[in-house]
């Protein structure tokens, strides 16, 4: 059975850019070890000679002719819904 | 008031003159109004659906001429917001429109309300939802299912011939089944989803809700076919989808014993005992058959869709668009602060355990066994297709179940669609049909069909209604 520690789901917070409070944490600790418990059942399942299926539209290497085309949108009316922007770009906080 | 007329006939008086597309979304509206109390809808569109109701009746057009429709909130569409029903999409205002809304306005649809659904259509009874829980219309004190519950509790009391869901474990067919309505989960990959907000992309699917296979069938014929904003779009059949024309005699129907075990309701079971009756009274041929890996598949699904939400979700990072966390002081902080306060529960949940099942170290044990599991699924409905026309089961082992009464276990809420998923990891189109009464509430009876046999299913559950 899976136990998750606290320093795995702290781990895993910082990888989901997600900052969690205590009480997040110790929730979550318990709630994802009793899901991939569950989940653990396809650990029994004998795969033996199968491959995995990523997806099912039967669809490989849709593609189009590489040459530019205007879906006739606004770059302004695509930046508006943006919380900070400058000379018709996104603008974010310093990095360092 | 009475309920809304067939879609075909409410289109056909509009472009003939005898109705009038502004008095169509006039009634919409009221009947959305009535019906507050339910909490189905998020937010309404009276000005963009009043300047268009007035084009069509200008000069009327399309197969939908006038038709008022109500869409899930994780829609995009023009004239108000598209949340999602989520704090991190709180503000936001589509740039542009889903191509299925396009194309539904293009027969002269129009768009009059977004309902509510579980916050990016996470579960099974909108009670993770960032805005309210939605009601069942037979009971005020039980969930209407979920995700797309707040389009279910809409079609059910007519404020609009139909809405539109999103299928990615069951959302479309759990609500309509608690709720008593038609739902369709089409083929994978036959309607665009450009324009909707993604969650499982390998597994989500646009559908109609309505109170008839017909309504739904005209929709789902309109929104179908390629689309070069979604290159995981397939061709559409060439015949119409709402040519519904099936003989019962003689269908080859098989019955999934893995759904009549574990867990099913007793009343639930009587209520497909007398569907199945009803339907070999009409000359089906109907067997049990057993697909033993389809008990595995919501297991495949709580590790795939994770897995998937977590790469959907990292766009939400509070620099482009959504909610963006006030006095940060750098970019990494604004990141974390802002995905932290706008996403709920539901979503961190997912968003961990996918991340974890992606993880190095942990994928192929993971992500990589469930893929392959999946392709067990998915050879098994192909081996029960050489044999039988449709697959048949409830779409639920229970009937609505109380608010409240699983929030506290995510499992228990994720085992909800335990008769759901298959289809989605397989791709098959399957839809629920109301088949009766249960204590008061309604049971749905779900088809599942081979892929790509959408207008085949669309017949036979057609058929089916007309026996009841």
């Amino acid at each position: 059975m899976s136990k998750l520690s606290r320093q795995d789901v702290l781990k895993l917070a910082a990888l989901s850019k997600l900052r969690l409070t205590d009480g997040e944490v110790e929730r979550l600790r318990s709630e994802m070890s009793e899901i991939l418990n569950y989940v653990e059942i396809l650990d029994k399942v004998d795969t033996a000679g199968l491959e995995p299926t990523y997806q099912v539209s039967g669809l490989t290497n849709v593609t189009r002719q590489d040459k530019e085309k205007s879906y006739g949108y606004d770059v302004e009316d695509l930046l508006k819904n943006a919380p900070a922007i400058q000379d018709g770009q996104f603008k974010v906080k310093r990095v360092l | 008031m009475p309920g809304w007329a067939p879609i075909a006939e409410i289109s056909s008086d509009v472009r003939a003159g005898k109705l009038k597309a502004v008095d169509l979304i006039k009634q919409a509206f009221k009947n959305i109004e009535d019906n507050k109390e339910f909490d189905a809808i998020i937010s309404t569109l009276e000005e963009r659906a009043l300047q268009r109701a007035e084009r069509v009746d200008k000069k009327p057009f399309g197969r939908l001429a006038g038709v008022p429709f109500i869409a899930k909130d994780n829609f995009l569409v023009f004239g108000g917001k598209t949340t999602a029903a989520s704090n991190i999409l709180r503000p936001f205002e589509a740039p542009y429109q889903a191509t299925a809304i396009n194309r539904l306005e293009a027969e002269g649809a129009i768009c009059v309300a977004k309902a509510n659904l579980d916050a990016f259509a996470h579960g099974s009874s909108t009670e993770n939802s960032d805005w309210f829980t939605t009601k069942n219309p037979h009971d005020k004190t039980r969930v209407p299912g979920g995700s797309s519950g707040g389009s279910a509790v809409s079609v059910i009391l007519d404020m609009a011939p139909f809405a539109l869901g999103t299928d990615t474990g069951g959302s479309i067919r759990l609500p309509a089944s608690f709720v008593g309505a038609v739902g369709v989960k089409p083929s994978y990959g036959l309607v665009s989803r450009s324009g909707v907000v993604a969650m499982a992309s390998s597994t989500d699917v646009i559908g109609p809700l309505s109170k008839t296979v017909i309504d739904s069938a005209l929709v789902l014929d309109v929104m179908s076919g390629r689309d070069e904003l979604d290159s995981t779009t397939i061709e559409r059949d060439k015949r119409p989808y709402d040519e519904l024309k099936i003989d019962l005699k003689g269908l080859k129907i098989g019955v999934v014993k893995e759904y009549l075990e574990q867990g099913l309701d007793v009343g639930v079971k009587q209520v497909i005992e007398q569907a199945v009756a009803k339907l070999k009274a009409a000359g089906a041929e109907i067997d049990e058959l057993s697909l033993p890996s389809l008990p595995l598949a919501l297991a495949v699904y709580y590790i795939v869709c994770p897995a998937e939400v977590s790469s959907n979700l990292s766009r939400y990072d509070g620099q482009r668009f959504g909610f963006s966390a006030k006095d940060t002081n750098n970019l990494e902080q604004s990141y974390e602060l802002s995905r932290e306060q706008g996403f709920g529960t539901e979503a961190k949940r997912r968003i961990m355990i996918g991340t974890y099942v992606l993880s190095s170290g942990y994928y192929d044990a993971y992500y990589k066994k469930a893929q392959t599991v999946r392709t067990k699924i998915i050879s098994e409905f192909g081996q029960a297709f050489t044999n039988y026309d449709f697959l048949i089961g409830p779409t639920s082992p229970v009937t609505a179940f109380k608010i409240g009464a699983k929030t506290a276990d995510p499992l228990q809420m994720y085992l909800t669609d335990i008769m759901t998923v298959a289809a989605n990891m397989s791709g098959n189109p399957a839809i629920s049909v109301p088949a009766g009464i249960s204590n008061g509430l309604p049971v749905g009876l779900q088809f599942i069909a081979p892929m790509g046999g959408d207008r085949q299913m669309l017949a036979v559950a057609k058929a089916f209604e007309e026996l009841r």
